[in-house]
């Protein structure tokens, strides 16, 4: 490592901490926002650094970009709602659970019919290892709960959305 | 552990706790929940810093990488799931304020 590198590596970790006392001190919610997504931006620039160019693209991409756009979403869509489609939706509360029988079946039959082979085949030490031996062999339980959390992110992202279709219907009973 | 790399990782512990810092403030002075949210995110960066900082040092890249993916997929989903939270707490009382969670009821 050269004096140079260094200095680039501690000036940008200056930037870092600046963007994000600015994320916290800035009044606008819009704002803060947006300077989430300049920390985010900091550290990929770093991680790039440290030679780790796929954690660096999945810093920029998920945490620069779909994070900031879920912010921002969230920041317009907070807008009152109308009391009669509170009692809508709650009049919809049993229709959610109709498919949770058959989703328990199906995840069943797949955890004993079908064996996962969740058993560590790498003895290699991981320090000599590429990214993808350590995800794909020594770390493959970590991929099953990562498949897990992200179908957790889709009914998150249900959630979120989820009485923008209300609206709709109501809209189009209205009509 | 050479002096240079020794230098970078205290210097980069240091400023990753001061971005926990930094995040801590924002989580316990806000009470704007999607403010909240902005202060649980930081906090997460900075523990991305020390997790990608670790392996450089320590020349185990691959796994920190591995185990940032993972940090990042978890906190994509985090935002995701609180985000739907914070509209829903929203249309139910028409606020954001943290103080106002109070009731449980429904």
């Amino acid at each position: 490592m050269t004096f140079d590198f260094n200095m680039m590596n501690i000036f940008l970790l200056a930037l870092f901490l600046a963007a994000g006392v600015w994320t916290v001190l800035t009044s606008r919610l819009l704002i803060s926002a947006i300077g989430l997504a300049v920390t985010s931006i900091m550290l990929t620039i770093l991680l790039f650094l440290m030679k780790a160019p796929l954690a660096g693209v999945f810093e920029l991409s998920v945490c620069a970009g779909l994070i900031t756009v879920v912010f921002i979403s969230t920041i317009s869509l907070t807008k009152p709602v109308e009391k009669s489609e509170v009692l809508q939706l709650k009049m919809k509360r049993l229709k959610r659970f109709v498919f949770l029988p058959l989703l328990l079946f199906l995840a069943a039959w797949v955890l004993f019919a079908k064996p996962l082979h969740l058993t560590n085949p790498a003895q290699v030490p991981v320090e000599q290892t590429t990214l993808q031996h350590v995800l794909w062999f020594a770390r493959r339980f970590d991929l099953i709960g990562q498949i897990l959390i992200i179908l957790t992110g889709v009914f998150g992202v249900i959630v979120l959305f989820k009485t923008k279709t209300g609206q709709a219907e109501k809209q189009d009973n209205e009509r | 552990m050479s002096g240079d790399m020794s230098t970078f990782f205290s210097i980069s512990v240091i400023f990753a706790v001061l971005m926990v810092f930094t995040a801590l403030y924002c989580i316990l002075t806000s009470r704007n929940l999607i403010r909240i949210l902005i202060g649980l995110e930081l906090m997460t960066k900075a523990v991305t810093l020390l997790l990608a900082v670790g392996g450089y040092v320590s020349g185990r890249m691959a796994l920190a990488q591995s185990f940032i993916i993972t940090l990042i997929v978890i906190e994509v989903v985090i935002i995701a799931v609180a985000a739907g939270i914070v509209i829903g707490t929203y249309r139910h009382t028409n606020d954001l304020d943290a103080r106002k969670l109070n009731s449980l009821k429904g």
